[in-house]
């Protein structure tokens, strides 16, 4: 018999690229992106703000210059790391069972296996097309240049409001964000407990209060993303 | 006087490794509903042998629920729909007459198929023998309470210890992941003063050998809970991270 090596601590890489590593890594990219949602969702509810309220936000925002670069790029990488690992772990499940049960079915609780559980990597993938269009249209879509400004304290500022507002008007604007973000809620029932499990931060006390925490917060951030397109579709002038 | 029964059957049968396999239908009739599933199964045997036809093969030992040899899917569940419960301690009584019931073996690439029900397991014991050890003379069993060990450590230690081995985590994971029997073993050892000697060298290399024996990764489903006969939770496998991250930076 070989002897055994007495200390044998893996490299950054390879602990990386651990089925430990991989599940850390996917769960703090993902708080990352949880974080951003939440966010992201405060900063649309200010829509219903008085006066100016939405647009100003939009405007500081852009003017923390730097700043928002910094989180925008690491956010990239966030997604980029939290979407290979996510294949990855898809396409390892894919080998480490070649043949799959005729008949197949879960044993219910205490196990946590759920539609949301079970369509992390469909979910994750919509939401990444989703981004890309949301983007589009939005952050890169038209601006002062092409007349949506207005004037805040004789300065020049975007008038994003009216580009959502417009946007918003269109079913297919209206109902697809309103789809995309039902699914959000679904990546994020599952995502956010199983982040924290996957940073080992879970106990046998604290699962199933978590596990709660996670659905009313995957409720709350869906909801308070659906209520702006339909707002706008069905009551706004 | 117990009922009897008739349950249809739809078993996997594959002659070899490299075979192809298929469900078979069989009909038993007359079961009494106070047999085990093992027991029907053995029945179904006999009637097989009687015909000269080939008896279905599958693992089981001890028959009490504690050896952790016995592991089939039963209708979709491993070890069938009884919570806390090895399918040698299933109970035909939980069927009802006429019930059909598919019976697959557990399914993972680290788990090869032997012969129908068969499958070899050893993956699980050299994952063990990477790091599932304690290496230092721990002496004869010691007096009670005579080691300083916190109760709450003891019973936690006590619960992951409990792991029979059976791979029913595995099999009804699905990503085919090992990591609650890892997550038991590596949990059980590190809640006690005498394995923490290997602490940092064993979750490293108990985890390294989980991969390598091709078991898919975790994606925190909880299914290996649901299953475990030994309800082992899935704690385990936190505790597991747990003891990776501290060996890495601990």
């Amino acid at each position: 018999m070989a002897p055994r090596i007495k200390h044998d601590k893996p490299g950054l890489w390879s602990a990386l690229a651990s089925p430990i590593g991989k599940k850390v890594l996917t769960g703090i990219t993902g708080f990352a992106w949880a974080g951003f949602v939440i966010l992201h969702m405060a900063g649309n509810l200010s829509y219903f703000g008085a006066g100016e309220a939405y647009n100003e936000y939009a405007h500081k925002l852009l003017s923390t210059g730097p700043l928002l670069y910094a989180v925008e790029i690491v956010l990239l990488i966030c997604l980029v790391i939290h979407a290979i690992l996510g294949v990855n772990i898809y396409l390892g499940k894919r080998r480490a069972r070649k043949q799959g049960y005729d008949a197949y079915r879960s044993a219910g609780r205490p196990g946590l296996q759920s539609p949301s559980s079970r369509t992390m990597l469909l979910t994750g993938v919509v939401l990444l097309v989703f981004l890309v269009i949301h983007l589009k249209s939005f952050k890169f879509g038209p601006g002062i240049a092409e007349g949506y400004s207005l004037l805040v304290d004789g300065e020049p500022i975007r008038d994003l409001k009216r580009l959502v507002t417009e946007k918003f008007q269109h079913p297919i604007y209206a109902f697809g964000y309103t789809g995309v973000m039902v699914l959000l809620g679904f990546h994020l029932r599952h995502g956010v407990w199983s982040a924290l499990q996957s940073l080992g931060a879970m106990n046998r006390r604290l699962t199933p209060l978590i596990y709660g925490i996670a659905a009313l917060l995957a409720v709350g951030i869906a909801a308070g993303f659906v209520v702006l397109p339909l707002y706008i579709y069905f009551f706004a002038p | 006087m117990a009922q009897t029964m008739t349950i249809h059957l739809k078993v996997w049968r594959q002659s070899g490794p490299d075979a192809k396999g298929k469900l078979v239908d069989y009909t038993l009739e007359n079961l009494n509903e106070d047999m085990s599933f093992l027991e029907a199964l053995d029945v179904l045997n006999e009637e097989l042998i009687k015909k000269g036809e080939d008896p279905v093969e599958f693992d089981n030992d001890c028959r009490e629920g504690i050896c952790g040899s016995c592991g089939l899917m039963v209708g979709g569940i491993a070890h069938g729909p009884m919570k806390a419960t090895a399918v040698c301690q299933l109970h035909m009584r939980h069927y009802k007459d006429g019930d059909t019931i598919v019976v697959e073996p557990f399914r993972a690439t680290a788990f090869p198929i032997i012969k129908d029900l068969v499958v070899d397991r050893s993956a699980f014991d050299r994952i063990i023998a990477a790091g599932g050890y304690v290496s230092v003379d721990t002496g004869g069993a010691p007096d009670a309470n005579s080691l300083p060990i916190p109760k709450e450590h003891v019973d936690e230690a006590f619960d992951f210890a409990t792991c029979i081995g059976c791979g029913a985590c595995v099999a009804s994971c699905p990503n085919a992941s090992a990591s609650l029997f890892t997550g038991a073993k590596v949990a059980h050892l590190a809640h006690l003063p005498q394995g923490r000697i290997e602490r940092k060298e064993r979750v490293v290399r108990m985890v390294d050998q989980m991969k390598a024996e091709g078991f898919g990764d975790c994606s925190n489903h909880g299914e290996c809970e649901a299953v475990c006969p030994k309800q082992i939770s899935i704690a385990a496998i936190a505790k597991m991270r747990r003891e990776y991250l501290r060996a890495l930076f601990g």
